[in-house]
């Protein structure tokens, strides 16, 4: 499989297009600047890295997308339509943008299949039969079969994630919002759930919006690389990894690839730098 | 059953309580006795009857109404309380938690209400109240009350805002919400509440009963546990000052062990 290929199937679902979002926290008061006067264009169907040092102000961006926060200028729209915007600061939630979070938002009172069935259920659009036979079969595509029964606290936080991301992709949405989802892993764990991401991306026709703070990790898994500046934050650099997937983990040795992380990886720590220095500054 | 049986007897945590139960027994009717056994008198313990002499005032009252009756009349207090208290503690805990506006107007009052013991609500209850017998369960009622409604209240406050923003993104309603995450999330406080709640009608029950002398039915044998203790202390039988004692022990001790496994039941999922 190779990228016009995989273009191709995408096409039509999950394009966003930010431009020039400014959001200010206080506006009133203290008056902090989070996102200043952002635009990022994401094809349908990519995958697309934010990466940033940690508190510069991507979260802020990633909730505005999925609707939990509001905007103070700027618009944001998804496939041509209006999330958020002039007269509407705040988009609406919906199922067409799942967020998989940081923590993991599973519901630790329900088990793995009624959590897998919790979206579709709500939007009441097929019955419950045919709910538990799509749960299942995305389940087993994701090799979590054996795992329905139990609640998100018997299971490692690996398995947890992967959970998180099939519950997501059970909504059909057109885009997956995903906060830093594999911080807490340990690095063996991380790559075997990247190349996992990876695989169930090549199944599904979804767009990822993805935040890291690891820049190899957005180097591997991501078409689309946008670099950002410390608070506040917008994009210092964009720039597209032309290493077709699938990928495999032995990318990360190519001279391609350590050629992009050497171009990146100034950039990255410059922001880190910064970053820290404000932070030295504040505390 | 057998096994089961079995199983207690080879467990190591209950071999222990029993063989600490059968110390601790030695030990008080070592200390009883000790006028008569060395001599001298064990003070504090010297003067509490010896364990077999409670059993021995205790094996008639097993085959004696009025006793069963002073169990029957305080389990009833208790468990009308205590359930009055769930019924009204459990909404208006989750009403504060999820109204600003009735947080705002109630918390306060409920929070100058909460420092009030039961007990000192004993004498306004009795003019309140048309029987003695509503009053000692509107005592009961308030002691579950309040660790209730605090339960349930810190609980629901404390889910993650995260959760809340998976089930709309997913297209939940409001009322979807509260059903299905705010309700299950606040089972395991409401649990917790539940069992401590239940330790606290036990202890004003009894109390409840002495001061207001034991409810419409007292004045004699059968006013609740608590009137049974007074009744036995007024009438000079310090023996069966225990026996009431050690009876609400077992009391509060089966109706906690009940709220627990309900409690534990229900909120299956905390267990890793």
């Amino acid at each position: 499989m190779n990228e016009s290929v995989k273009t191709s199937q995408h096409m039509g679902r999950g394009q966003i297009s930010i431009d020039n979002v400014v959001k200010i926290y206080d506006p009133e008061g203290a008056a902090v600047m989070a996102v200043d006067h952002c635009s990022l264009e994401i094809a349908a169907g990519e995958i697309c890295m934010i990466v940033g040092p940690s508190g510069c102000g991507k979260t802020t961006l990633l909730n505005a997308i999925a609707g939990f926060h509001s905007i103070n200028s700027g618009s944001i729209t998804l496939d041509g339509k209006l999330l958020c915007g002039p007269g509407k600061p705040q988009a609406t939630p919906g199922s067409d943008r799942i967020v998989v979070f940081q923590n993991g938002a599973l519901f630790p009172w329900k088990n793995v299949l009624d959590n897998m069935m919790f979206g579709p259920v709500m939007a009441g659009k097929m019955g419950i039969k045919e709910i538990k036979e799509k749960a299942f079969s995305m389940m087993a595509d994701a090799g979590l079969s054996g795992t329905e029964n139990n609640f998100p606290g018997e299971l490692s936080s690996g398995v947890r994630r992967r959970v998180e991301i099939v519950r997501a992709l059970m909504n059909d949405p057109s885009v997956l919002l995903l906060d830093e989802p594999y911080r807490a892993l340990d690095s063996l764990t991380k790559s075997v759930m990247h190349e996992a991401l990876l695989d169930i991306y090549y199944k599904n026709k979804v767009t990822i919006f993805f935040i890291t703070h690891d820049l190899q990790e957005a180097l591997f898994l991501g078409n689309k690389v946008a670099i950002m500046t410390s608070r506040p934050c917008k994009p210092k650099k964009v720039l597209t990894v032309d290493i077709p997937y699938p990928r495999s983990y032995s990318v990360v040795t190519d001279q391609r690839f350590r050629d992009l992380m050497e171009e990146t990886s100034d950039l990255v720590h410059e922001e880190a730098k910064k970053s820290f220095a404000a932070g030295e500054r504040e505390g | 059953m057998i096994r089961s049986v079995q199983k207690f007897f080879f467990n190591r945590s209950s071999r222990r309580a029993t063989i600490a139960i059968i110390v601790f027994l030695l030990f008080w009717e070592t200390c009883s006795r000790s006028m008569g056994w060395f001599g001298f008198q064990v003070p504090w313990i010297g003067k509490i009857p010896a364990p077999s002499a409670v059993i021995t005032a205790w094996i008639p009252l097993l085959t004696d109404s009025g006793y069963w009756t002073s169990w029957y009349l305080s389990s009833k207090r208790v468990f009308t309380g205590f359930l009055m208290a769930m019924i009204l503690g459990i909404p208006f805990g989750l009403l504060l938690a999820i109204n600003r506006t009735a947080y705002g107007i109630m918390f306060p009052t409920f929070e100058v209400l909460r420092p009030i013991p039961p007990l000192a609500w004993v004498p306004a209850a009795i003019i309140f109240w048309p029987t003695a017998e509503m009053s000692i369960a509107f005592v009961t009622f308030l002691g579950a009350f309040y660790t209730i409604v605090i339960n349930v209240l810190g609980g629901a406050q404390s889910i993650d805002q995260r959760f809340f923003q998976a089930a709309r993104s997913m297209g939940s309603s409001q009322w979807d919400i509260f059903k299905r995450i705010v309700l299950p999330a606040t089972v395991p406080s409401i649990a917790v509440g539940a069992s401590v709640g239940m330790g606290i009608t036990w202890e004003v029950v009894v109390a409840a009963e002495m001061i207001s002398g034991g409810g419409s039915d007292g004045g004699g044998k059968g006013g609740g546990l608590g009137f049974f203790i007074w009744d036995s202390y007024l009438g000079g039988s310090y023996q069966q000052i225990v026996v009431g004692m050690i009876s609400i022990g077992i009391a509060g001790y089966l109706s906690s062990s009940l709220i627990r496994v309900l409690g534990d039941h229900f909120s299956k999922w905390t267990r890793r």
